[in-house]
């Protein structure tokens, strides 16, 4: 499938990598595309690296393995950077997207001579300003769409509301922070 | 009007549970299954269901409950996995040969040892003999699809068998995709409501269940059940075929994929098809003549279908997802061959163990598969017959 997009997070247990694979999936869902967000079950312990996958395509897609070539890497956590691999098989036409408070190329002598695009997002700073806790995975989701395109960026940002006006439906003031977050996070990636 | 939805395997059991709204549900969790009763217990606490949710002890339990449900005239449901329907096993042919239609989803999982969380057959596969329908799925929409058919199964009046809807553990059990929910009302219309016959405490002619059975009545109800397993392939393409013409997805006991001229193909399960039908359209688009059968039902076992779809292959792998230790080949593989024998040109045959315990089965993984069945249809020589795929040498 040649307009298929694959995405492959690295966090650690309890970060919610799995979530934000699921988010980007709701997204790209609601935009009308097909979708798959899977996890990869290691051994199941808080802080253990962990990965999750999304398949973004125009037609149903059979494939039901793991991702071993992806487009587009989103590292919830920067540590992992130092024990695994997260540039393997990295389509070099795409891009990592590694949330940090760092400039882009402080990475590239840590990613194993990957040449495609780096890109950093202190999804640290941008949720604390607009959400008031560290939730990573808000300021992630906003990045991986900005940079990989995966889903129409209006399209994004208007679904995205209306989801959180439906999730948010009894605490309405927190609708217009998490827009304000992903618009933010959208701005500021870097790289 | 179908619902255009984003959801899991193990959501979508429990959406069509809550749409079909069964009289008991008594529960025991177990990874992968988990989240079906978890889901159901949040419908329950809304509301949605007027099911009597159990929570039992243990997997022995839960399925009992569900025999005591059933033989009392209601509606039961369970899920499972792995060790849970090992420690079923009993009541698993308690269930069958009482003739209590129960229907038990499976997340399929590979039993210890070593222990491990994820998917293959050997838990579903250990339980092929137990006179459970087994229907198995290649995604969350076959596993939705396949539910909303399973009562009409197993409690129409020539089967009343309890059966099996197995999903991948993890793969199709955690992973969301979209899929095409249906209204509700249509499902309960399509599914119906349960009315058995006879039951235990039906006042005008009350129903002895599970007595002893001595040898001059033994053989008697188990050829019954013999004949009720043989009848299920007909029930089971009628009512798939009530399910196209009121919902518009086709199924049957097997599905082609393929195959009209293929010389070589794969006999597999599960969401393994999927990831096969990528490599055969890759494939195809070489030239290369190849297809696959994927085998929906297990239980009973589509003998005749398989043999007549890969009659005319030159080379064929049947790809097994449980080793069963019988030092010559997988259970899939020995029911393709024993299906095949009387056939008057059968094809070349070699049997490929895969993907045990989670190893994952990639478009590259089939690739490799068809590389060698070319090889066998150009030489005529299978080579070792019976082989393992995906492991590491040491």
């Amino acid at each position: 499938m040649e307009d298929m997009i694959e995405i492959r997070w690295h966090g650690r247990g309890g970060q919610g990598a799995k979530t934000a694979s699921q988010l980007l999936a709701d997204a790209a869902f609601m935009s009308g595309k097909y979708v798959q967000s899977f996890p990869e079950y290691g051994p199941e312990r808080s802080g253990a690296p962990i990965t999750a996958y999304n398949r973004i395509s125009d037609e149903r897609c059979p494939i039901h393995s793991n991702i071993y070539d992806p487009d587009y890497v989103a590292v919830v956590d920067e540590t992992l950077l130092e024990s695994v691999d997260v540039t393997a098989g990295l389509s070099e036409k795409g891009a990592i997207i590694i949330n940090s408070s760092k400039e882009p190329e402080e990475f590239k002598p840590l990613l194993k001579g990957y040449n495609g695009r780096v890109c950093t997002i202190d999804a640290r700073a941008i949720s604390i300003a607009y959400l008031g806790k560290y939730f990573p995975n808000t300021p992630m989701l906003a990045a991986v769409v900005e940079v990989s395109g995966c889903v129409d960026k209006e399209q994004f940002l208007k679904d995205m509301e209306s989801s959180y006006r439906h999730k948010f439906a009894k605490k309405p003031q927190l609708v217009e922070g998490n827009l304000q977050c992903l618009r933010a996070a959208m701005k500021e990636v870097r790289g | 009007m179908s619902i255009r939805e984003r959801l899991s395997g193990n959501e979508a059991i429990a959406t069509a549970m809550r749409q079909i709204n069964p009289d008991v549900f008594a529960m025991f969790p177990i990874t992968p299954s988990t989240e079906i009763p978890q889901y159901f217990a949040q419908y329950v606490a809304d509301g949605k269901v007027d099911t009597e949710f159990i929570c039992v002890e243990s997997e022995h339990s839960s399925l009992s409950a569900c025999l005591g449900a059933e033989a009392a005239g209601c509606r039961a449901v369970t899920a499972t996995s792995s060790a849970g329907l090992s420690f079923m096993n009993e009541v698993l042919y308690v269930a069958a040969s009482s003739r209590l239609p129960v229907v038990l989803a499976v997340a399929c999982r590979a039993l210890t040892g070593p222990i491990n969380i994820n998917h293959d057959y050997s838990d579903s596969m250990a339980e092929r003999d137990s006179g459970f329908i087994q229907i198995y799925a290649e995604n969350n929409q076959e596993v939705y699809d396949n539910y909303l058919q399973a009562h009409r199964i197993a409690e129409h009046p020539d089967v009343r068998l309890p059966l099996m809807i197995c999903e991948d553990g993890f793969i199709t059990s955690h992973a969301i995709e979209n899929i095409e929910l249906e209204e509700d009302e249509t499902v309960k219309k399509f599914v119906g409501e349960y009315h058995p016959e006879n039951y235990l405490l039906k006042e005008e002619n009350p129903l002895a269940v599970g007595p002893y059975g001595i040898s001059a009545y033994y053989m008697e109800a188990r050829v019954a059940q013999a004949h009720a397993m043989m009848n299920a392939k007909k029930v089971i393409l009628d009512v798939a075929a009530d399910f196209e013409k009121t919902f518009g997805r086709k199924y049957g006991l097997i599905e082609e994929y393929r195959m009209d001229d293929a010389e070589i193909a794969m006999v597999i399960m599960g969401s393994s098809a999927g990831t096969a039908k990528a490599c055969v359209d890759m494939l195809r688009k070489n030239g290369v003549k190849a297809g696959l059968v994927k085998v929906r039902v297990f239980r009973p076992f589509p003998g005749e279908e398989i043999a007549k779809a890969i009659a005319n292959c030159k080379a064929v792998a049947v790809m097994d997802k449980s080793e069963g230790f019988s030092a010559c080949g997988g259970p899939l593989y020995a029911e393709t061959c024993g299906a095949c024998y009387n056939l008057k040109n059968r094809p070349l045959m070699v049997d490929i163990v895969f993907g045990l315990g989670g190893r994952d089965f990639t478009v590259d993984s089939a690739k490799t598969v068809f590389d060698r069945l070319a090889t066998i249809a150009e030489t005529g020589e299978t080579g070792e017959i019976y082989t393992h795929m995906g492991q590491r040498e040491r």
